[in-house]
């Protein structure tokens, strides 16, 4: 691929990426995610994706109430999209996926293959969490009806030109550019085993935990998060500094996935980046500053996940 | 109830097919597969002699190619997806889609099988790759319990394979991408967890430390016994409290539950262990085939023996076994 242009010439294109808020992956009470999303209906956002994804546990929110959400969001003007769950091993969790993809009012985020042969024959998009590594892929899912997809996030921005150049008419792009990376997913709940209780009888662990619970090294770095059967990394994800050569990449929708905190901030300096009126550098090290531990963006570069790189923070280096 | 046994090599392959395998999976010499380990594996003449050792003795071979390319190497996996069907495997063991698809256009009559790698932890996954690609069987994540199992059974379009014995993956296969976090490698691009090219060993003033990607994940006080630092398998700091945060350093042993497991309606049980030695194939393929002949005898009486689970608990990681998902005592 060549240079990434500099600011000014990417202000010229008018490839302008649309902005998404993930679901909230972590397990907030129910009074938050309402002032989250109350919050989320003023923030200059275009498509939002609900639900729970993490835990079929979590009923803060139910069926009903993250559809009235959806409604209020939609009144707001924006796209809204139902997030199904990763991991489904229960026949409770087989009926609920199916009262997501029976709805018709809004568009479905498959993050199964079990969902993905729910709403085969109907528009849907496919979350991070469903392996599509190659444009053969893409193609199948093309057939079934797919509108959407997101970039794996191990991937690199090499494999996203290639996928770019090879994708199927009318299927629009994704990538995760602000968030704490979805690593794992396990039956076992790592939350409720850390405070010594049996999933089953979890109490709402992951309650006590708004941004997920931090796991360090023994020599005290901030390594990994848990996040109840998810494993997430510590440090976020931060991609808006690659915002000219996502551009250039035609890339559909930059995704920032929900924080406890400072969201609004967060969502602004993308905007802000998104519209030219500030320098992606410039914002992306301003969001360096809104995160738990601090960020990440080696994937992109085709290093480890963990990796900050020079593209992070310019001024240092 | 059909024994599916691991093979890295050409040795281990013989000790599979010698010792009461019913079955043996094998892959290709490079990261098509997810056991992309240096000197593991096996170079094209090597595989026709196996193909031709186990068919001989009437044993079935499997080939794995199960990883997930991205655009630049598809060619290749294509081309290995044709290599499978020239030799006359009696299955391809894929788990990426594009793969799947390939396979079942171009080699209709090649038997394939949905990897572990796939996913696939309900029957609504399972109809979707029998419908898409003929799928005949597939391998279900480490992450079920035996009840969970016995519902996708009932429901599932496929013959179910699962886990009986080996190196246990807490986080369901295909989903995990802890070892790319820290190493830039991981199961699905590269074919391999926690990279032996990313580990370091370094001798400190009170023991040993073991580094992935630079990462601490053990700190071994000195005259403790050193295992290999897999990512999931570490000792870390939560909050204060120092101890194996995600994993411990157990092995998977599920023999005490082959009963409920054939009850449920298990075809096949696969034997993890593709990079482990010959021996180590030859010693848990033989007692593994005495404990399901010994079921086929008397099945209301079976129990495995003291001996086996003594000698399965020897070649085990961790030196301890558990039976892991299946009977959930965590949850």
């Amino acid at each position: 691929m060549s240079e990434p242009q500099t600011p000014t010439a990417a202000a010229q294109n008018n490839h302008r990426p649309r902005l998404s808020l993930g679901p909230i992956s972590y397990y907030w009470p129910k009074a938050q995610i309402d002032a989250f999303y109350a919050m989320v209906a003023e923030a200059p956002v275009d498509i939002v994706y609900l639900g729970e994804t993490i835990c079929s546990k979590r009923n803060q929110v139910r069926h009903e109430d993250w559809l009235a959400i959806a409604e209020r969001l939609a009144e707001h003007g924006k796209e809204v999209v139902l997030s199904t769950l990763t991991l489904l091993e229960a026949e409770s969790e087989l009926k609920r996926l199916r009262a997501i993809c029976e709805q018709t009012q809004f568009m479905v985020e498959a993050n199964d293959m079990g969902a993905v042969h729910l709403l085969a024959g109907r528009p849907f998009a496919i979350g991070p969490s469903v392996n599509c590594y190659n444009d053969r892929t893409l193609a199948v899912l093309a057939k079934q009806g797919l509108k959407r997809w997101a970039l794996p996030v191990e991937l690199t921005h090499e494999t996203l030109e290639q996928m770019q150049q090879a994708k199927p008419d009318g299927v629009e792009t994704e990538v995760m550019a602000y968030g704490r990376l979805p690593l794992a997913y396990s039956a076992r709940c790592f939350t409720a085993r850390h405070k010594d209780l049996p999933k089953d009888d979890c109490r709402d662990a992951c309650l006590d935990y708004p941004d997920g619970l931090v796991v360090k090294t023994q020599d005290e770095q901030a390594f990994l998060v848990l996040n109840g059967i998810q494993t997430q990394s510590a440090h976020t994800v931060n991609l808006l500094a690659e915002l000219p050569t996502m551009r250039q990449l035609g890339v559909d929708i930059l995704r920032i996935s929900p924080q406890a905190t400072q969201m609004e901030q967060v969502i602004a300096l993308f905007d802000q980046a998104l519209r030219a009126a500030l320098d992606p550098a410039e914002a992306s090290a301003q969001l360096n500053a809104l995160m738990p531990v601090g960020p990440c963006d080696g994937y992109w570069h085709g290093e480890a996940g963990m990796a900050a790189t020079a593209k992070l923070a310019p001024a240092a280096h | 109830m059909e024994l599916v046994c691991p093979a890295g090599n050409l040795p281990a392959l013989k000790a599979a097919v010698d010792n009461g395998a019913n079955a043996v999976y094998i892959g290709f010499r490079d990261d098509t597969n997810a056991r992309h380990f240096a000197g593991l594996n096996f170079a094209p003449n090597k595989m026709v002699e196996g193909i031709r050792y186990a068919r001989a003795k009437g044993v079935r071979v499997f080939i794995a190619l199960n990883t997930y390319p991205r655009p630049d190497s598809f060619n290749r996996f294509e081309q290995a997806v044709d290599r499978a069907a020239e030799l006359g495997v009696d299955a391809l063991i894929a788990a990426d889609i594009g793969v799947l698809d390939y396979a079942s256009r171009t080699h209709p009559k090649l038997n394939l099988h949905l990897s572990v790698q796939g996913s696939a932890t309900n029957y609504e996954a399972l109809r979707f790759y029998r419908e898409q690609f003929g799928i005949r069987r597939a391998v279900l994540p480490r992450v079920l319990s035996i009840s969970q199992v016995k519902h996708v059974i009932d429901q599932s379009p496929v013959e179910i394979e699962v886990f009986a014995f080996g190196s246990l993956c807490v986080m369901v296969e295909g989903r995990c991408i802890l070892s790319s976090y820290a190493t830039g490698r991981s199961p699905n691009t590269y074919g391999a967890c926690s990279p032996a090219s990313h580990v370091e060993w370094i001798e400190t003033d009170s023991g040993l430390d073991t580094r992935l990607g630079g990462v601490l994940i053990q700190r071994h006080p000195k005259g403790e016994n050193v295992g290999y630092p897999t990512l999931c398998k570490g000792t870390f700091n939560t909050d204060g409290r120092i101890d194996h945060a995600i994993e411990d350093a157990v092995s998977l042993n599920a023999m005490e539950l082959l009963p409920e497991m054939v009850a449920a309606g298990v075809k096949a049980v696969k034997i993890e262990g593709r990079q482990r030695s010959p021996v180590y194939v030859a010693q848990v393929t033989k007692i593994w085939r005495e404990a399901l002949d010994s079921f086929a005898r008397n099945p209301s009486s079976f129990a495995p023996k003291p001996e086996w689970t003594a000698a399965l608990g020897k070649v085990s990681e961790g030196a301890q076994t558990t039976l892991g998902p299946y009977h959930r005592p965590w949850q």
